[in-house]
């Protein structure tokens, strides 16, 4: 047994009356795809919310490659190689996909305190090649995200992540209001992050589609874990009765 | 071709930058080529800096999804305070230092309101308009103080350029205007501005500190309000505490005329300059032209509904347009 990448203990969450995580522990291992299930409220996205950055706990501790961690912010959740794919798109629709490629780490020439002029040529060649590592067809990296399907956008959003080399990959619903075909490419890309060295964390009420491209698969309700068992050992059946 | 038609339909300004075209060529047909001389052109580039500055800042904060209706009250009271400081004997550059930092304060007050209480920024802002124009009044005491006689005019006021075309406040504008636009096109806080009124939950999600770009919009837009009114001041010689009023709403007016959205995300400073030019040339044009001037808000009003349908509609021809870009 390896140490795991990512170590929660002992969480808890509460949002004014609700106690949304009941003190949840959970590790994750290198290079494990690990399915995210449970119905609506069921705490998962405030689980993940926390490992992001967006949302602080109340009580509990993260660990990552056996180092107690304090993520303050999604900026300090970058800095630590987690990225996460978010369900309403982390992408701004009246910018460009070059420009949103960078949102918040934008390459500068030269800056001041932080602040400087873009790279432009740089954003545009590295989002084209960014875009081309994830197998996917896009027109000029000026083309505005609104102008997307959903399935380009989450394509980019991918291509984002890969771009800042994540290590620890979430994915918030990324196959909602998918089409058939744009479903069964980010599926395919999940199952491709493990021969990137890239962890998962795939978040999901479509069970068929978390049983497709995860090893492992961890059910919540309540605010608790109430499977946790590889994909192997257990099955759709199995899942959809603790839930 | 079409493909370049395309992009510039896509353009928020161009419909701005073509009415003003049309209107120039009309009044100085109306007005029997007295327009475009060199006399009218000197009034107009005269004035243009002072809504022009106010545009700016105005089009930056609506394109980072927020909204000030104080600027017109800024304008007059940051030149009040610069002069009831400089009555006082404060010399003029300590006296402008802390007229901009008053109008910085009452820019960060704008925002933090709006940003921690999550407030509408059209509420914090109506408040701050009452507000800072009362300020004005009351420091100033009633009676507007004299100024002093050894104001830097030649840094602000002056007749410069080839002809004497224009006063030194237009080389201000010019060279603000430019930075400002650089900022928005170029640097990684003007993505982090059109990022933070584009989509908020994406910029938060990205790491963007969208809290300090909102409340740095309200304070860079104050601030340019009340350099404009400190312009005109100098220019009139007398801090009237009644300077800018409705003039809020004529800057709104000319950064939606230039495209920018009011809802954030959409616009450039060009199209707001563009937006300010238009409302003083149709301010000079329709009294040229002998018509009554009592239509000059008839017009201001017909041009901004205009433009964002024009624009509406440039857009989804533009959309409709099956090329690839």
């Amino acid at each position: 047994m390896t140490n795991p990448i990512i170590s929660i203990k002992n969480m808890h969450k509460w949002y004014s009356g609700v106690h949304a995580l009941r003190g949840v522990s959970l590790d994750i291992q290198p290079n494990e795809a690990l399915g995210l299930i449970g119905d609506n409220g069921a705490g998962k996205s405030t689980l993940i919310n926390i490992l992001s950055g967006a949302q602080l706990a109340d009580e509990g501790e993260i660990m990552i490659d056996g180092e107690l961690v304090n993520i303050r912010n999604p900026r300090a959740a970058m800095d630590l190689g987690i990225e996460t794919i978010y369900q309403y798109n982390s992408m701004v629709p009246t910018m460009s996909i070059a420009r949103n490629m960078f949102i918040g780490r934008e390459p500068l020439k030269s800056s001041f305190f932080g602040i400087g002029i873009m790279d432009q040529q740089k954003m545009r060649e590295d989002s084209v090649k960014a875009i081309a590592d994830v197998d996917l067809h896009l027109r000029s990296p000026d083309a505005l995200v609104g102008e997307l399907s959903g399935g380009q956008r989450q394509g980019v959003a991918i291509a984002r992540a890969m771009h800042f080399r994540s290590r620890v990959m979430i994915l918030d619903e990324p196959t909602n209001h998918l089409s058939v075909k744009e479903t069964a490419k980010v599926i395919g890309f999940v199952q491709s992050l493990k021969q990137q060295n890239v962890t998962s964390i795939f978040i999901s009420h479509n069970m068929h589609h978390v049983f497709e491209c995860c090893d492992r698969v961890v059910a919540m309700a309540r605010g608790e874990i109430v499977l946790d068992k590889p994909i192997g050992e257990t099955s759709i059946d199995e899942v959809h009765e603790v839930l | 071709m079409k493909r370049v038609l395309k992009i510039y339909m896509e353009k928020p300004e161009l419909a701005a930058l073509v009415l003003l075209t049309g209107l120039i060529i009309l009044f100085q047909f109306l007005s029997d080529g007295v327009f475009l001389n060199a006399n009218n052109l000197r009034g107009i580039l005269g004035i243009l800096p002072e809504i022009g500055l106010m545009v700016i800042g105005v089009t930056i904060l609506m394109i980072a999804g927020e909204f000030d209706l104080s600027v017109g009250s800024v304008f007059a009271l940051m030149p009040m305070t610069m002069a009831v400081l400089m009555a006082d004997g404060t010399p003029f550059i300590l006296a402008f230092m802390l007229g901009l930092a008053f109008a910085a304060l009452v820019g960060f007050v704008n925002g933090y309101l709006t940003v921690k209480f999550s407030i509408p920024s059209f509420i914090t802002t109506l408040g701050m308009l009452f507000i800072a124009r009362s300020l004005t009044i009351v420091i100033s005491g009633g009676f507007p103080p004299l100024l002093p006689n050894d104001l830097p005019n030649w840094l602000f006021t002056v007749f410069v350029g080839p002809g004497q075309l224009f006063r030194m406040s237009f080389i201000w504008f010019v060279l603000i205007a430019i930075a400002a636009s650089l900022m928005m096109s170029r640097t990684n806080i003007g993505n982090w501005i059109k990022a933070t009124g584009g989509f908020l939950p994406a910029a938060d999600a990205m790491g963007i500190p969208t809290a300090k770009v909102k409340i740095a919009a309200f304070m860079l837009c104050s601030m340019l309000a009340g350099f404009a009114g400190m312009l005109q001041v100098l220019r009139l010689g007398s801090p009237l505490p009644s300077i800018g009023e409705g003039w809020e709403l004529q800057a709104v007016a000319a950064a939606v005329i230039g495209g920018t959205a009011l809802n954030g995300g959409v616009g450039a400073v060009v199209g707001g300059i563009i937006g300010a030019i238009l409302i003083r040339v149709i301010d000079n044009g329709l009294v040229l032209s002998q018509i009554d001037s009592n239509w000059f808000k008839f017009a201001i009003g017909f041009l901004t509904i205009f433009a964002v349908v024009a624009n509406s509609w440039l857009r989804k021809r533009a959309k409709s347009m099956k090329v690839e870009t």
